[in-house]
Order: structure tokens, then C-alpha cells, then sequence
């Protein structure tokens, strides 16, 4: 590989200062960098060995992470497609798969191709490497939009979310909201009739079978409560009778709820595979523990205490629903991580955790107009994290003053 | 009261090449240096020499003008021969090339009973004289202390936690009459107490032993427990206009012998270790010698960093360099300028990781494993992203996040209020070492303790 890198290092001269490229060294860096770990050796004065890790190797740990969630979305999203236009399919069959994939895997390049030309054009202006915070986001963002979403979409919010969630604040590390989580908001509030209502089964032009209908697990509960008369587990059961359920079961049972069989965003269907990614994150320690428990707590101490009150169907629901259907599982694991939007302080993600999982779970039980709630709770909470953070700071602070004589 | 105090937080580097507890045949350095960048604080370094002076181990070589009385003494008799200087007629090192046999500048003699009438104002002259006073280092802000003030205690760590560091109790191996005469010289400085820490799991060195007029505390975890800023937090934190002094044993036995023997005896055993030293054990040597000769025939390869004192708070010297005042360990590890092929992302076993992102797998190798790390950065910096492992590898009440941040911003109010007194940069070198974003920690504390210190 010696060949590659003097080839590479041939090239530097025109990139650096006086260089004819030279406004384009951070797109050169960003090359160099992902294919060789750079030569830098520690200074003079100070820690003279580092540790192995890196910003990248972070950034990875997380996509790693959301392989699962990925892959369990493109077989879904071909699932989701055969039984609403009435071909019968196993879950894992190739049809599936290549269904799935011809719909998810533009949405990916174009999120990519979209954020990434934001992240070189500002590191271009700005003179700032390249960010890798992008590698994340540039993934998330295709996890949490509707396979049926138009692409000029997906690259209209990507360019969105990057600029006003993260760029004009100064770049990874800097930004106040969950940059993927900015860019859904951008589009639920911009393009409400893409990203709401039927829009979760990918027909791809076919006519769908009778008795199909296109809502989430979410939608019918809200409905079913709405109506009255009987209770959102059984209208559960009772809706899209008409599809077969993967995984044993009515269509909308726990069970198929859980483990992910049924239509949503892309990647946020199946909490088995949040599960699965969120213990690669907290084996991992790049995910912490606290928020994703502490939401999970959150919604249960909350549905909890909605059935203690009771006043409608949605209200007297199982807790332990909230956790399998919508995004919830996804949002936990994934959203409510983000170290640089999350409260900082140990103390503070037990909290921020916390109130994420009830406000997720009164926005959905008590909120007419938003079926889900895990997009606005994690984006409520990124704005107050840094105000839990000051009162955990403050009592650090209080507990030193109050030692001192002076 | 003694305390025995547990810390859970913390992080051990095991490095490969300690240095086995015996002392090498080697002939003493030919020159010696003295490093003015050595005394953090220094102001106005003032020479007592020029090239070409003859001096006696105990001549007075330095001073600072702000200080004036403190000398920084020759650790060798023989000749000054170079004042090397570097941009501005900044002082870098004053070089004095040894005699064969040593001779010493002569210093009043006190009996073990003497001692007991020797007033704290003579006990200064002596000691300013005599070369010993640096190694009174003052917290807050880790400077030379003043001795103007009284310090409200003096700390004495007896164990070193960083990589491959000296063993105090081998260094001053029957050195216990000049340990004790010490502890009774710097008893007189303060009205407080003198600590002396112990590793709770450590054998006590004979040293140590039965050293009378001090309060034991045992502290137990992994580093940075032997740092004495983690055991003053625990012990008798330092608040807002405090003030406590720390001194290394080894400061402590110079002081003693000075008082006993009238002599500035700056002879000390030196550490070598490291991956890339073939025989890693120790030196008798003097403060401030030159390395070349620890190092003849004793690397297993060329492309080498030389550091003067551990791999966490130390300085990279050439292989012709000087020994830090403060040092008491060479440390050799191999160079690390070499590109890795994705080596961002490819899992190995070998390089430590405090983390256990993708591909890091150090965590498997169980905690005996000894580790061979290069000075290459792993990365380049970038913004703070990670959060909640700086506070991991800090066992005191401190969030070093918002310290660093603070300091970043000049926020003097922040910096206070969120402990600056309490650290010097070695207390957050763990925080540089496993920092994702690759920030220069200690470099940041201390323009912080600099701010505070001089508005």
C-alpha cells in the first residue's frame, strides 16, 4: 500500500498552500485521511502515546450499529410491497430484498451525495477538515423518512438538516438538535402530505387488495381510541385483517409489532433490531447505557401512569405497547445517543432520557395532531439538555464553594 | 486521621520494557544540563555563570528575579560549557561538562537534634542556597513554591502510577536517615499536617517505613491514584485561597541530605525503560545528565522517542538530550510516523484502547498484557463529540469537560468555580491520552492555570 500513499502524497504539494487546488485541501484531507491513518506524531510537551481510537472509528461504530435496523428495512419495505398488492412472499425471500433494496438504496446515495456536498463546500469556505459526523447523520436520515418519500426530498431536508441543524452553529460537535432529527422535522412540517398519513407501503404504481389500508400501528390506536367502544389492542388486532402477518398473529399483534413486520419509516419498524443495535452500542460504549434505558423507562413510567388514569381507550392501552410501536425503539437507541445534542453529564442523561420517553408518550396519547412522538420529544429535549446540564454543573460548583472558608 | 481511600475511576497503561530493579554498569554522562523550561513559572531566569566557569555541585547556576534568594544549583562540579539559547536569547539548557571525581560546594551541617531548634527562616536560607528549594512545588497553579506563604499542608505521594515509572522505594533505597531529616526540615514550613501516601495495595518501602511526624493515608485504584493532586482532592481538598505544597520523595530525601551533610546531593537513580530498550533497569546518575550513554548499545532499533519522564506528562528529548530537573525516568518508545492503511477502521488487538468502539479490541487482552505504543496520534483533532469518559478516567468531583471549556473561553469565573485550583496538567493527562477529538489537554490546562495565576 506504500504505492498508494506516495501516489497520494505526490498529489499534496497541489492541494496545500500556493498549491493550484489549494481551496479544495479539505476534500484532498478527507481522502488521505479515510484511506491512511495519517503519520502525526505527538508534540513535544505533554501525553507523547494516544489511544487507539478516532472520530471515524466512532462514526462507524454507529452505522455498524444501524446495519441491523438497515437491512431488516429493505426486506420490509419488499414485504410490505407483496402483501399490500397481494403476492404472497416470505419475509426473507430475495423478491423481498431486491424490492427493498431498488427503493432504499437511492434513498441513501442521495442522502449521502446531498450532505456530503454540504460538509465539503462548508469545509471548502470555512477551511475546516471534513466532518465525519456526517457518516452518522447520512445514514439516519434515509432510516427515518417513508420509502415512498420523493428523492428531492430526501436531498431538500439532507441539505436542510446539515446547514441550519449543524453548520451555522459550527459544525459537528457544535449543534444544539439532532441533525437527522432536523431534517424530519423540516420535512413533517414542509411536506406534511409525503411524510404523514399513507404513505408507508411502497406500491410502486400496483393497486393494492382489498381491505388494505396503509396506516401505522400508531394511526389505528389513535383511531380506534378516537372511535371508542372497545379497546386499541383489539382494534389492533382487528385492522389490515386482510394482510397476512409475518410473524405470526393478527397483523398489528405484539408479537409482529416487536419484532418489526409491519409498515413505517424505513428503518425504525422493528424494535427487536433497535434492540440489537443498541447493544452493539453499549457494548461498544459509544451509546450510553443511561439514555437509552432511561427513555425506554420514561414512556413505561408514563404509559404506566396513563393506564392508572384511564380516561380513554389509548390511555388504558398496555405501557409496554409504546415500546413496539412506532419509532420509539429507534429514537432511543439512535436519536436520543447523539453525545454532542444529548445532556453531557452522567446525571443529566438519567433525566434527558427520562423525559424523553414520557413526553414521547403524551405527545402520542394526548396530542391530536402528531400520531408519533419520539421526533418532537428528542428534539424538545436536545433544546433542554444544556439547561439539565447547568443544574448538575451548578451543584458541582455549589458543593466546592461550599467547602472553601474564604 | 488517617484515611484509606479507594478510587474506582481511572485507567492503567501497562507499556512493555519496566525496568527491572537493578543498576546498570554504565559510566557516568559526560555533561549535564540545566533547563530553565524545566521550572514551570519561571518569569525572568537570571544566569550565575558564563561558558567557561568552573563549578562545585551546590554552585548556584539560575536564579529567577523573581524569586531572588532561590538558586537552581549545578547537580555536577566541573565546567559550564554552553549556554545554548533559542529565539529571543530565550535560555534553553546550560550545559556543564562533569569532572571525573565530584566535588561539593559546602553547606552548614545539622545533627538529627540540630534540627529540632532550626528556625523555618534558616531552614529557607539553607535550602534556597543549597539548590533544594525547587522542590517545594506549590498547588494551586504547580509553580515553585513562595516562601512567603505557609501552606495549609504538604503532600507527599510515596507511589507513582504512570507508565513505567521509578520505583521510589527502590530509588532511595537507604536513604532513610535523609527521608526523615527532610520530613522534619518542611514540617517546620507549615502549620498543618505533612502527608505521607501510601499505595494501599503496594508493599511499604523500607524507606517509608517508620518515618515519624507525618499522617499516613492509603489510597488504592488504578492511576492516576499515585498523582498527589488525586490524593490532596480526597485528602484535604484546595479551596479558594488555599495553598499546599507537594514535594516527590526524592525532593525530600535532597533536603535531608542537605541539612545532614551539608551537600547539594543531586545524585539520583534513573529509570530506563521502555519497548525499545534492550536491557530497561536503572542508572546512577546525577539531575540533569545526558542520556547518550544510557542509551549506547542499549536500543533494539533506531527510529526511537527519547522522553524525559513518563509517556503521559512527559517531554520528547533527542537522544543526545537532557534529563529533566523533575525526572527520574527515560522512557523509549518506538517513533511513530508511519501511515497505517485504513488504519482508522481495522481491528487490531495491539494498540490500547481505553474505548471499545469498532475494532478495539485491547479490552480482551485482560489487564497483564504489556502494550508497545508509538507516538503516532491515532487521529486528528477534531471538535468535542464524545462525552462522559473524561470523567471515567478522573477520580476527583470535577467535570473536566467543562474545566477544558471553560479555560477555552477565558471564563476566569467558570475556571474557578469549577476547580482549576484543584488540577495541574498531569491530573487530566488521562483525559489527552483517551480524548476522541485528540485535544492537547495539558496544554490547555495549563494556559488556564496561567490566566488564573497572572489575569
Amino acid at each position: 500500500m506504500k504505492f498508494l500513499h506516495d501516489l497520494l502524497e505526490k498529489q499534496r504539494p497541489l492541494f496545500e498552500k500556493g498549491g493550484k487546488f489549494e481551496k479544495f485541501y479539505p476534500l484532498w484531507e478527507a481522502n488521505e485521511t479515510f484511506l491512511f491513518k495519517p503519520a502525526l506524531t505527538t508534540g513535544k510537551r505533554g501525553v507523547q502515546v494516544k489511544d487507539a481510537i478516532d472520530l471515524k472509528r466512532m462514526m462507524m461504530t454507529v452505522v455498524i450499529a444501524m446495519i441491523p435496523c438497515l437491512i431488516w428495512g429493505i426486506f420490509n419495505v419488499g414485504y410490505q410491497h407483496h402483501i399490500a398488492v397481494g403476492e404472497a412472499t416470505s419475509f426473507f425471500s430475495l423478491d423481498n430484498l431486491l424490492f427493498g433494496a431498488r427503493w432504499v438504496i437511492p434513498i441513501i446515495l442521495v442522502s449521502y451525495i446531498a450532505g456530503g456536498a454540504v460538509e465539503v463546500t462548508i469545509g471548502i469556505i470555512r477551511k475546516h477538515p471534513i466532518n465525519e459526523g456526517f457518516l452518522v447523520t447520512g445514514m439516519l436520515i434515509p432510516l427515518i423518512v417513508p420509502p415512498t418519500i420523493p428523492l428531492w426530498q430526501v436531498a431538500l431536508a439532507t441539505v436542510f438538516g446539515v446547514l441550519i441543524g449543524k453548520e451555522i452553529f459550527g459544525g459537528t460537535g457544535m449543534n444544539i438538535l439532532n441533525v437527522a432529527m432536523t431534517a424530519r422535522a423540516f420535512l413533517y412540517f414542509a411536506y406534511p402530505s409525503q411524510i404523514s398519513g399513507e404513505v408507508w407501503t411502497q406500491l410502486a404504481g400496483k393497486t393494492p387488495v382489498d381491505g388494505y389500508s396503509g396506516a401505522t400501528a400508531l394511526a389505528v390506536a389513535y383511531d380506534t381510541s378516537n372511535v371508542g367502544g372497545q379497546s386499541v389492542v383489539n382494534g389492533l388486532n382487528q385492522a389490515n385483517a386482510a394482510l397476512s402477518a409475518p410473524f405470526g398473529g393478527e397483523f398489528f399483534s405484539f408479537q409482529n409489532l416487536m419484532i418489526g413486520g409491519v409498515p413505517g419509516s424505513i428503518g425504525e419498524t422493528s424494535a427487536l433490531m433497535a434492540i440489537i443495535g443498541a447493544l452493539i452500542l453499549i457494548a461498544t460504549g459509544v451509546g450510553s447505557w443511561k439514555i437509552i434505558l432511561s427513555v425506554f423507562a420514561g414512556a413505561f413510567a408514563m404509559g404506566t401512569i396513563f393506564n392508572l388514569a384511564g380516561a380513554n381507550a389509548y390511555m388504558e392501552m398496555p405501557a409496554y405497547y409504546h415500546f413496539a410501536i412506532g419509532g420509539l425503539a429507534f429514537g432511543a437507541v439512535f436519536m436520543a445517543t447523539d453525545p454532542v445534542s444529548a445532556s453531557q453529564t452522567e446525571t443529566g442523561k438519567w433525566i434527558y432520557g427520562a423525559l424523553i420517553g414520557a413526553i414521547t408518550v403524551i405527545i402520542r396519547v394526548v396530542n391530536p395532531a402528531y400520531p408519533e412522538g419520539i421526533m418532537l420529544a428528542v428534539l424538545f429535549m436536545n433544546v433542554f439538555a444544556p439547561l439539565i446540564d447547568f443544574y448538575i454543573v451548578q451543584a458541582n460548583k455549589k458543593r466546592r464553594l461550599a467547602r472553601a472558608t474564604v | 486521621m488517617s484515611k484509606t481511600i479507594k478510587l474506582k475511576k481511572g485507567f492503567d497503561i501497562n507499556l512493555a520494557g519496566k525496568a527491572e530493579k537493578t543498576v546498570a554498569n554504565t559510566p557516568i554522562s559526560e555533561t549535564f544540563a540545566i533547563k530553565p523550561t524545566d521550572f514551570v513559572g519561571i518569569k525572568r531566569p537570571k544566569l550565575k555563570v558564563k561558558e567557561g566557569d568552573n563549578v562545585k555541585a551546590g554552585s548556584p547556576v539560575l536564579f529567577d528575579k523573581m524569586q531572588e534568594e532561590v538558586m537552581i544549583c549545578s547537580p555536577v562540579s566541573g565546567e559550564v560549557v554552553e549556554v545554548k539559547r533559542g529565539a529571543k536569547r530565550k535560555i534553553l539548557e546550560i550545559k556543564i561538562l562533569a569532572d571525573k571525581e565530584v566535588e561539593y560546594e559546602s553547606f552548614k551541617t545539622y545533627s538529627v537534634s540540630d534540627l529540632q531548634g532550626l528556625t523555618k527562616e534558616d531552614a529557607f536560607v539553607q535550602m534556597a542556597a543549597g539548590g533544594v528549594w525547587p522542590n517545594l512545588i506549590q498547588r494551586p497553579y504547580g509553580v515553585i513554591a513562595n516562601q512567603a506563604d505557609t501552606p495549609k499542608a504538604i503532600f507527599i505521594s510515596t507511589f507513582d502510577t504512570h507508565p513505567l515509572a521509578a520505583d521510589a522505594g527502590f530509588t532511595l533505597k537507604d536513604k532513610e536517615e535523609a527521608f526523615q531529616a527532610g520530613i522534619d526540615v518542611l514540617k517546620k514550613f507549615t502549620d498543618g499536617k505533612v502527608y505521607l501516601n501510601f499505595n494501599a495495595h503496594g508493599e511499604v518501602a523500607k524507606v517509608f517505613a517508620n518515618v515519624a511526624g507525618v499522617e499516613h493515608n492509603k489510597i488504592s485504584g488504578k492511576h492516576p491514584a499515585g498523582n498527589v493532586g488525586v490524593q490532596i482532592h480526597h485528602i484535604d481538598p484546595i479551596n479558594k485561597g488555599d495553598i499546599v505544597w507537594t514535594v516527590t520523595p526524592y525532593g525530600v530525601a535532597q533536603i535531608g541530605s542537605l541539612f545532614l551533610e551539608g551537600k547539594y546531593d543531586a545524585s539520583r537513580l534513573v529509570a530506563v525503560a521502555g519497548s525499545e530498550v534492550s536491557s530497561p533497569q536503572y542508572h546512577k546518575t546525577y539531575r540533569g545528565a545526558c542520556i547518550n550513554k544510557f542509551l549506547e548499545g542499549n536500543l533494539k532499533n533506531d527510529h526511537v522517542r527519547c522522553i524525559s519522564g513518563n509517556v503521559l506528562t512527559g517531554e520528547h528529548i533527542e537522544k543526545d538530550g537532557y534529563l529533566g530537573f523533575y525526572d527520574n525516568t527515560l522512557s523509549v518508545i518506538p517513533e511513530g510516523d508511519q501511515p497505517e492503511f485504513l488504519g482508522w477502521i481495522t481491528p487490531q488487538k495491539e494498540r490500547l484502547s481505553f474505548h471499545r468502539a469498532w475494532g478495539l479490541f485491547s479490552f480482551l487482552n485482560g489487564k497483564d498484557k504489556e502494550y508497545v505504543l508509538d507516538s503516532n496520534t491515532n487521529g486528528e483533532p477534531r471538535a468535542f463529540v464524545q462525552t462522559g469518559t473524561f470523567e471515567e478516567v478522573t477520580p476527583m468531583d470535577i467535570y473536566p469537560t467543562y474545566l477544558i471549556k471553560a479555560i477555552m473561553s477565558e471564563d476566569f469565573d467558570n475556571m474557578e468555580a469549577l476547580g482549576i485550583y484543584e488540577v495541574i496538567e498531569e491530573d487530566l493527562a488521562l483525559c489527552e491520552f483517551i480524548d476522541v477529538s485528540k485535544h492537547d489537554i495539558q496544554q490547555i490546562v495549563r494556559e488556564g492555570l496561567e490566566l488564573m495565576q497572572n489575569g
